[in-house]
């Protein structure tokens, strides 16, 4: 992957790559995708319109698994509007295996007969435009859609997004009395989804369904800005 | 999109008023939901401003607030706010902050009011006012009348049954055995047809007929018939039924249009019991009629007494059967009452005939006719003015007090104010009584007033009632014509106030202090009695009842348009709280009180009840306003009791 300091500590150069990308790109549909993707790192997180997404996967390995469920919430810092919501179940390529079904519900007959990703990839790619797509756990859903589109279209798509799990780590795994608490023998903080919302008094939901999971990371990130930063906090401090 | 799989959808649909909705509705109100966090302490709307959505907790609390500041409500997860400015379409008349980190639902106003258009429970729901709480009495009322009772409710016990074989002698011996007025004639039988049913013998019976006291009457004795004669020859063949899940009603007119007094109820075609006509009458009526008419068969206290367990189940009964809070409270006041005149036929039995003609009074809830199960004592005696305290009192005492300890024995507790005709204070002749009267009215004082509140509610049970009701002409005549005395008995009104609502398991008060139970007698019923009561005694009306009241009110221009009703559905939903809150305390072995745990409280409920406490509290404030006490009365009152206290 063409990734400015991918692998440093330091944050990439979004700006750049995305203008790279969209001078690069072949295929008409990403073009349009990456030249719209305008995002300014000093932009106020309060002023950006945003899109939660979640794949259920039928495994976690993007190079041997597939997605089955894709789920869209596009919101704001001030809104969530459940109206624009997308969810769809798409057949894999690769084999549904029994362990995953009983993971994220999605039975071998509902994928009978589902489109294939490259179906209605224009469809989220389209809700998608212009928002700053927002992930609970950026190493499943980034690779994935990156090789389901590099299978599809011949060239793959990574883009910058808020991590609300690694918003998460910040506070709970990255600080030094993280270390005196390990001493301790106290267990870290889960950062999973369920256990980061409820620090915020945000309710239990029934986990492992696309639209929920989405709509439930775009929730924990309300709270996390609200709580943690503001909305004046530039794009920058907050993407990865 | 697979929106039934949405946690919103579920959430909502546990919660009033979405909990009734068809699913379709909740499929539209999850899929066009908008979502936002906020974080403790951050303010949702301020008052004035437009509000363009109905919100609903999803998570958190909330605080809402007056324009004074002043804490209005407190909400919690599945409650919903902001919606009545919004349908009226007028600025918010509060603000709303939240009081923990909250996840807030918000509807559009536009889906909101076609909601209302389509579905009628929901707009009930969110209409403002006295409009939800009437038709939530409406409904307890409904669930309970004949339309909807089983007649099954009404057999008491199995039907006797005998052979057709049997000789009259016998069957009649039967009947007095089991004292019944009906047998039912049963066959053997092998074959299965329409009438035939599986005995608890486990053969077939077959039901060929019915044989009533009345038939022995016309048919037997009147006809010189053998007593040896086999039931089979004069029974009635003609045989008239009702299934054990018809509705009273219909078993009623069945009786009625076949011109039959007794009904065999067959659950299938096994006879589970007769229903009479009478038993109908009895349950339409009150059964507490029976429990009456055995109170003045009783010879002597302990008789008495022990009937007072049967009182308590005549009232869950009562209750059960779905009686309004005026017909539980009347049952009882009839009880009550029966009980004190009999109570005084013994004492004349025992003490011999009154020197001097009397009444006795009672005052209070008995009154009013509306005591709950557990009342206390309140009453007094006039005496006629020939009344010479040396020669007489020794005798009145005596009977005061043989009431007294009689009715205590009885269950209703001494009256700790010792408002009681065994109070020498309280046993005065006519005349005497005039003049304490007329002071309360002529020279009024609060405090002095607080403890005779009371005397205001007045009727007589027993003795002579034109020495009751030239006090109950003083009172209709004079208290009109008291600003003053309305004054001083309206801020007694307000010395008790409603509490907010209910916050999860507590009890919300004004300033913001929870507690977990509700005393809905101190915090509900009773103020609103003394409210009505002031207004009552402003308008010269002579009724006791409250209800009684509120209809001579209404005949006045003293109350805004619809606040009469308001008023009066607020305090049947009160009453019948507080009243279904004791049949449960004695159903479950407890003693019956009346503090209500929100925990017993229903998601529905807490909203009719907030909203019955919004009435008293907003009729309150328009009494306070209304009975003013001008600024001079008021030195010259605290003068008054300044200088009673030096």
């Amino acid at each position: 992957m063409r990734l400015p300091h991918w692998k440093s500590r330091q944050r990439p150069n979004w700006p750049d790559y995305l203008a790279d990308r969209a001078k690069r790109v072949r295929h008409p549909m990403l073009k349009q995708f990456f030249s719209e993707m305008r995002l300014d790192p000093d932009r106020p997180i309060g002023e950006t319109p945003m899109v939660a997404f979640d794949l259920e996967t039928t495994g976690l390995d993007a190079g041997r698994h597939d997605i089955v469920s894709i789920g869209l919430v596009p919101f704001t810092l001030s809104r969530i509007a459940m109206k624009e919501s997308r969810y769809w179940v798409v057949a894999p390529r690769r084999q549904l295996s029994n362990e995953s079904v009983t993971f994220h519900h999605i039975t071998h007959s509902e994928i009978d007969g589902a489109p294939d990703l490259g179906d209605v990839l224009g469809e989220v790619l389209s809700v998608m435009k212009g928002r700053l797509p927002v992930v609970h756990y950026r190493h499943v859903e980034r690779p994935f859609l990156d090789g389901a589109i590099r299978e599809r279209l011949g060239e793959g798509a990574v883009f910058p997004l808020i991590d609300t799990m690694s918003l998460e780590a910040r506070r709970h795994r990255r600080r030094r009395w993280v270390w005196v608490r390990r001493l301790m023998g106290r267990p870290p903080a889960s950062i999973r989804l369920h256990e980061s919302r409820l620090r915020y008094n945000l309710p239990a939901y029934q986990g492992h369904h696309a639209l929920t999971d989405a709509l439930s990371t775009a929730e924990l990130l309300q709270a996390q800005v609200l709580t943690h930063y503001s909305p004046e906090t530039p794009l920058k401090t907050l993407w990865s | 999109m697979s929106i039934e799989q949405l946690e919103i959808r579920e959430h909502l649909s546990q919660f009033a008023p979405f909990e009734e909705l068809a699913d379709e509705w909740l499929d539209r109100l999850a899929s066009e939901v908008e979502i936002q966090y906020f974080p403790a302490e951050s303010t949702l709307f301020e008052t004035g401003e437009e509000l363009t959505e109905l919100r609903y907790i999803r998570s958190g609390a909330v605080e809402v607030k007056r324009r004074s500041g002043h804490l209005f409500n407190r909400l919690e997860e599945g409650d919903i706010f902001g919606y009545v400015d919004m349908l009226r379409g007028r600025p918010a008349r509060y603000s709303a902050h939240t009081l923990e980190d909250s996840l807030i639902y918000f509807f559009p106003k536009a889906l909101i009011q076609e909601l209302c258009d389509e579905d009628d429970d929901f707009s009930e729901f969110v209409e403002a006012g006295g409009q939800r709480l009437k038709t939530r009495v409406e409904q307890y009322h409904r669930e309970s009348d004949l339309l909807t009772t089983r007649v099954r409710r009404l057999v008491v016990r199995r039907p006797v049954m005998v052979e057709s074989t049997t000789p009259l002698q016998t069957a009649a011996q039967q009947m007095r055995e089991y004292s019944t007025t009906s047998l039912l004639v049963i066959d053997p039988t092998t074959d299965m047809d329409a009438t035939t049913f599986e005995g608890q013998d486990e053969h077939y019976w077959h039901l060929v007929g019915m044989l009533t006291d009345r038939d022995c009457c016309t048919r037997v004795v009147a006809d010189g018939i053998d007593p040896q004669t086999p039931v089979g020859e004069v029974m009635s063949t003609r045989l008239v039924t009702v299934q054990s899940d018809e509705s009273v009603y219909e078993a009623m007119l069945t009786m009625l249009r076949n011109n039959v007094q007794h009904l065999p109820v067959l659950y299938r075609r096994r006879p589970m019991g007769i229903v009479q006509l009478s038993d109908i009458v009895r349950y339409e009526t009150h059964s507490s009629l029976y429990l009456v008419s055995n109170i003045y068969h009783q010879a002597s206290v302990d008789g008495l007494a022990r009937l007072s367990g049967e009182v308590r189940q005549s009232f869950v009964r009562l209750v059960n059967d779905g009686a309004n809070s005026e017909m539980v409270g009347r049952a009882l006041a009839t009880i009550g009452r029966s009980i004190i005149r009999r109570l005084l036929e013994l004492g004349e039995e025992e003490l011999g005939a009154p020197p001097v003609p009397y009444a006795f009074m009672v005052l209070g809830s008995m009154a009013r006719d509306e005591p709950t199960i557990n009342a206390d004592q309140d009453h007094a005696l006039v005496v006629d003015d020939a009344f010479d305290s040396d020669a007489h009192d020794r005798y009145f005492e005596q009977l005061a007090v043989f009431v007294r300890e009689g009715m205590a024995a009885c269950g209703y507790a001494r009256c700790k104010g010792d408002i009681m005709a065994s109070n020498p204070r309280w046993r005065q002749p006519l005349s005497v009584w005039k003049s304490y009267f007329n002071d309360w009215m002529d020279d009024p004082n609060p405090e002095h007033l607080l403890h005779s509140n009371i005397f205001f509610d007045l009727t007589c049970v027993y003795g002579e009632n034109r020495l009751v009701e030239p006090l109950q002409e003083l009172i209709a005549e004079r208290a009109p014509h008291r600003p003053l005395f309305l004054a001083a008995m309206a801020r007694n009104a307000l010395g008790r106030t409603p509490p907010l609502g209910f916050f999860r398991t507590f009890v919300v008060e004004k300033d913001g202090e929870h507690k977990n139970s509700i005393n809905i007698k101190r915090r509900g019923t009773a103020p609103l009695v003394d409210l009505v009561r002031v207004h009552a005694l402003a308008c010269g009306s002579k009724a006791q009842n409250t209800f009684l009241r509120l209809d001579d009110i209404n005949k006045t221009q003293l109350l805004a348009e619809g606040v009469n009703d308001k008023l009066r559905y607020a305090f049947e939903f009160l009453s019948m709280v507080r009243i279904r809150h004791q049949a449960m305390d004695i159903e479950t072995d407890q003693e019956p009180d009346n503090n209500v745990m929100p925990d017993n409280v229903s998601s529905r409920e807490r909203h009719h009840l907030k909203e019955a406490f919004e009435v008293l509290n907003h009729a309150q404030r328009f009494m306070a306003f209304r009975y003013p006490i001008p600024p001079d009365a008021e030195r010259k009152m605290k003068s008054k009791r300044k200088g009673r206290s030096t």
